[in-house]
């Protein structure tokens, strides 16, 4: 009824090739938009964006970088975990070596420096595919959490191997550190994180895009119709790690504030990232944001259920947790092997002929 | 459905705030994941105390006592949630059990006007209470553990450690890396070969650690693990037939859970502590009386007089006291977290207080002031009986060597203040 295409009448290329054709798909988006930075800013205290709001949006913007390498380029990767650590120790090192510069630009070259680790470790993928390709990536998460253990120029020397985030500013608004405001810290990482998707998302359906879906489906025939493997493989890697990168900057200078490199940024924070991406479907923008929110809010909203309304001892809570996690992981990928994504595609389908199916 | 019912929770959670009148003392946990074992006796310990509290005498100065358990499994993501979700409540002090999760707190406990307690753990120049305004780490720190280790090898050496090959097993993390400094420092001073030699999280695989100490022959074994990492190690050290009595564990290293699994094997190994062992205290008794034969324990109730629970119900005690402190200072009943902060930095634990609380002898005495806010660090060593199945007290808490932690600490807290812009205070 409201769902339709009909109607809606478009006179150009650009309005035929817009990201949202459905006027009202474009209306939810622009009321999405407003209601992001426009109304949760002024309602926002430190439990909602320090439990909530900041690790979606931060695993988000990993999840879509890794969707691009994985979901659009199909190359699988384990290395997640370790290409955080790279940007969360770029930034670092990049905040105490240049206090006065804007935390915007240390988190983009974060990125940046990212992008140029994650080229180098993609370069085995010129020459192998699929689990071995994973495996390479696999050296690249233990080496890169090796050495920044390892090398105590990383840490800048500290007794303990911790880094910590000290304050900074944007426009003299605090940033990081424990003074930042709940709603400086949610809007910054929200501005990352829909430039990223609005980056991403035009990448992906332009030329980069389309050769790397190329790449994905058969690299063979896309070679034979003229598309470069070289570089469609290591700009999908750099691309990603660049995403990378900056969300592992933002977990550990926004969010976290200090961190460990075993444990914030071991393997299981790669598989981690790689559930998300799988859960929320492979090779979408939408995908990487629903299966970011699924695993960092479910198992939130299970504790406040169980131990804070129910009562129940916080041990049993926290194994149920990992039960129910783990069985509707299991059971959303038998009944929707795409993911939310694909549920999510299926829903619009079925809405564009409600109420009359036929 | 479930955004719905989570809005609910979180509505109702944060009305029913502050309007609360009882003293909360949040207890950061992990019943679950690899460390559990350390953290269910240890929260128990926590809970236990304040329940004989509440029980006894109504609470503590007449307002209840009310412990909130939260969940970490000593990660640091759900420590931050933690965090947030119970500081609202109206917290008096944290005890996050988690060197991890203290280093994430240090700021923003320090921002929230709420003290921490990291009691044997976290950063160790914290003791520095002129940068640390928050945090404090009584009775003793890791580097008072390091110092306190070669002390008692010294003793046994006849006062000279010169030639002597010293290996350390540590969790490779920001806990086990502590001590490294401090051990390297004292080599200097006493001439010993130091050997560091990391095991990864969770530390389940220590063969090739093992081997090399077999291999370089160390005439000493110093631990810093958790969780199962010290099972593992002291299976492995029995493994290579490494003789017990010279292997030492930290604090953390040394609970019936991490030498039972080796049988008599493990018999002879050390541990240092802080605080006596063993339920030999009249306060057990009321702890029987009160909590466990009420159906009031926490957990399974089993751990009543184990090291770690020991070690939770002192710190309990600890902040009990400290609370006790803060209402005397403040005139009221009613504490807030920076009340109790006043409290903490005037708490004074002395023999006959200790006596009094039906505790004699259960760790040493000391004094918090403005610019120390770790105590004496007096340092003890226990040793396990396998026949027996108990710790006992080998070596009565002795002075670890200030001189060189003091430098270090104040090097080490200096670095922190640069580069937090923070000013000294207590001038």
């Amino acid at each position: 009824m409201f769902y339709r295409e009909a109607g809606d009448f478009k006179t150009s290329y650009r309005d035929d090739n817009q990201t949202f054709p459905i006027k009202f798909d474009r209306y939810r988006y622009y009321v999405v938009l407003a209601v992001a930075f426009g109304i949760i800013p002024f309602i926002i205290n430190d439990y909602w964006a320090n439990a909530l709001l900041l690790p979606f949006l931060i695993y988000a913007i990993a999840a879509i970088g890794l969707n691009i390498l994985v979901g659009y380029c199909g190359q699988v990767s384990l290395g997640t975990g370790g290409f955080m650590a790279v940007g969360a120790y770029a930034c670092y090192k990049l905040m105490t070596a240049f206090p006065d510069v804007s935390m915007f630009i240390h988190v983009i070259l974060a990125g940046g420096i990212t992008a140029i680790v994650g080229v180098l470790f993609g370069l085995p993928s010129l020459r192998i595919k699929g689990f071995y390709l994973a495996v390479a990536t696999l050296a690249a998460q233990f080496f890169l959490v090796w050495l920044f253990n390892r090398v105590p120029w990383f840490y800048n020397y500290s007794a303990s191997g911790q880094i910590n985030a000290p304050e900074r500013d944007v426009f003299g608004i605090i940033i990081t550190g424990p003074n930042a405001p709940a709603w400086a810290t949610y809007l910054f990482c929200l501005i990352f994180l829909t430039a990223c998707a609005i980056i991403a998302r035009n990448l992906t359906r332009g030329t980069t895009g389309r050769t790397w879906m190329a790449i994905r489906d058969m690299d063979i025939a896309a070679e034979i119709i003229g598309v470069n493997p070289l570089r469609a493989k290591l700009s999908a890697f750099a691309v990603s790690s660049f995403f990378v990168g900056v969300s592992g900057a933002l977990f550990f200078a926004i969010y976290l504030g200090a961190v460990e490199v075993g444990e914030a940024f071991g393997i299981q924070k790669s598989f981690l990232v790689l559930f998300m991406v799988i859960i929320g479907g492979l090779g979408s923008i939408f995908g990487s944001f629903a299966g970011a929110a699924f695993l960092v809010l479910l198992p939130v909203v299970l504790k406040v259920v169980g131990a804070d309304m129910l009562g129940w001892p916080t041990d049993i809570v926290a194994h149920l947790q990992l039960v129910i996690v783990g069985g509707l992981i299991i059971l959303f990928l038998i009944l929707e092997p795409h993911g939310l994504a694909q549920l999510w595609r299926v829903a619009k389908e079925k809405l564009r002929l409600w109420p009359f199916p036929h | 459905m479930n955004k719905k019912l989570a809005t609910l929770a979180l509505s109702a959670l944060m009305a029913a705030g502050p309007a609360m009148a009882d003293l909360v003392f949040p207890s950061l946990s992990y019943r679950t994941g690899p460390y559990a074992a350390g953290g269910i006796p240890f929260a128990d310990g926590y809970a236990d105390y304040f329940t004989l509290l509440n029980e006894r005498d109504g609470g503590i100065g007449g307002v209840p006592a009310k412990v909130i358990e939260c969940e970490t499994g000593y990660n640091t993501e759900k420590g931050v949630e933690c965090y947030e979700s119970t500081k609202g409540e109206g917290a008096l002090v944290y005890q996050p059990l988690s060197t991890g999760i203290t280093y994430q707190l240090i700021p923003k406990t320090t921002a929230d006007d709420i003290p921490m307690h990291t009691m044997g753990y976290g950063r160790t120049s914290a003791k520095n209470g002129k940068v640390f305004s928050h945090t404090f780490n009584y009775p003793a720190n890791y580097w008072d553990g390091a110092s306190g280790a070669i002390n008692y090898l010294l003793d046994e050496n006849g006062g000279d450690l010169s030639g002597k090959k010293i290996a350390l097993v540590y969790h490779n993390s920001a806990y086990g890396k502590e001590p490294i400094r401090t051990l390297e420092e004292l080599s200097k001073k006493h001439g010993y070969e130091l050997v560091a030699l990391p095991v990864d999280h969770p530390g389940q695989e220590q063969k090739s650690q093992w081997l090399q100490i077999r291999r370089d022959r160390p005439d000493y074994v110093l631990m810093w693990g958790w969780g199962v990492m010290n099972q593992v190690a002291i299976q492995e050290a029995a493994n290579i037939r490494f003789p017990m009595e010279n292997f030492i564990g930290i604090w953390w290293s040394g609970a019936e859970h991490d030498v039972m699994p080796a049988g008599a094997a493990a018999d002879g190994y050390k541990a240092l502590t802080f605080h006596n062992v063993g339920s030999d205290f009249p306060l057990y008794d009321d702890l029987k009386k009160y909590v466990v034969d009420a159906g009031k324990a926490a957990g399974a109730g089993d751990q009543v007089g184990t090291v770690l629970y020991n070690r939770g119900l002192y710190a309990a005690m600890l902040a009990a006291e400290a609370a006790k402190k803060a209402q005397e200072i403040s005139g009221k009943a009613d504490i807030t977290g920076a009340d109790m902060r006043a409290g903490m930095e005037a708490l004074e634990m002395t023999e006959e207080k200790m006596a009094e609380l039906g505790l004699p002898n259960f760790g040493p005495a000391f004094t918090v002031t403005c610019e120390n806010h770790g105590g004496n660090g007096m340092v003890g060593v226990t040793q396990w009986d396998a026949d027996t199945k108990t710790w006992s007290l080998i070596s009565d808490f002795k002075p670890t060597d200030a001189e060189v932690i003091g430098a270090l600490i104040e090097e080490d807290s200096a670095a922190y203040a640069a580069e937090n812009n923070i000013e000294p205070r207590c001038n």
